[in-house]
């Protein structure tokens, strides 16, 4: 196909990768829990980014627009029930540290 | 590949990036909201709108409420401990502005140049998003049914206050 659409979606890719691996620093860096839970947040919007690209380069809005609904669907879901885990966590150890869950362990 | 959309995109990163590096768990909220509403703009732009308004409404109006009310009820740091904080900050995110530009740069250096099979355009549907996710798609209309009921379980047994030490 034509240069010009390889290079939309090229350009696009690069900063949705720039974007996952800054949500992935985040998670594997952080030890604060809601900050990690923003780090899969920025994981999930580069995620969907790449399906609209997708879907606008090979015009399947509709069926990318079904996905993106569903996926954003989820997301709200894992960042209710993660909240809520965090503030069970806080509750119990007055902390958001994540090395404070290793009393968890064994 | 127009000027306004790079612009965009980079604001995007930068809007990530400060929500991973920024001190304050309220601006790191903001920047997440700021990202999703780049990444909205993109939606219209590309003909989807109908997945720019759940975007716009959910991701960055509600989950950014929801993110400010967990941390509205969690205690923020004493000074003491902020202290301690940013002492090892530095070293753990100092350099992820330029991890992220070397990633950037090195998927520049190794794609931009490489041809992409499109033979999948040829195939398009011409149906509409709700036909899609009505007619098509009704079995994740299910999933999504069954994941939201999870979810609204799973929010009660958290929040539930417990008044006995049964269990």
């Amino acid at each position: 196909m034509s240069g010009s659409i390889a290079e939309f979606f090229w350009v696009f890719t690069v900063f949705i990768a720039m974007l996952a691996f800054a949500g992935f620093y985040c998670i594997l860096v952080t030890r604060n829990l809601i900050r990690a839970l923003i780090g899969l947040e920025i994981l999930n919007k580069a995620v969907t980014l790449l399906f609209i690209v997708v879907g606008y380069i090979t015009g399947r809005q509709a069926l990318v627009q079904a996905l993106v609904i569903t996926t954003i669907v989820i997301e709200v879901v894992i960042i209710v029930v993660a909240g809520g885990v965090i503030m069970s966590v806080y509750r119990n150890d007055e902390s958001l540290d994540a090395r404070n869950l290793r009393n968890l362990k064994g | 590949m127009t000027n306004l959309n790079l612009m965009l995109l980079v604001l995007m990163v930068a809007a990530a990036v400060w929500a991973v590096m920024a001190r304050s768990l309220l601006k790191a909220a903001i920047g997440l909201a700021i990202a999703s509403i780049i990444i909205t703009i993109f939606m219209f732009e590309f003909n989807s709108p109908l997945a720019a308004v759940f975007e716009l409404s959910v991701c960055s109006g509600l989950i950014t409420v929801i993110f400010l009310s967990t941390i509205g009820l969690t205690r923020p740091l004493s000074h003491k401990e902020l202290l301690a904080l940013s002492r090892d900050r530095g070293r753990r995110y100092g350099f992820m502005p330029l991890l992220v530009i070397a990633c950037g740069a090195i998927l520049a250096f190794v794609f931009l140049k490489m041809p992409l099979d499109l033979e999948v355009a040829k195939n398009t549907i011409s149906v509409g998003a709700r036909e899609v996710l009505w007619n098509f798609r009704h079995l994740d209309l299910f999933g999504q049914i069954m994941i939201l009921l999870a979810g609204g379980f799973g929010a009660v047994l958290l929040f539930r206050e417990t008044n006995t030490d049964e269990w």
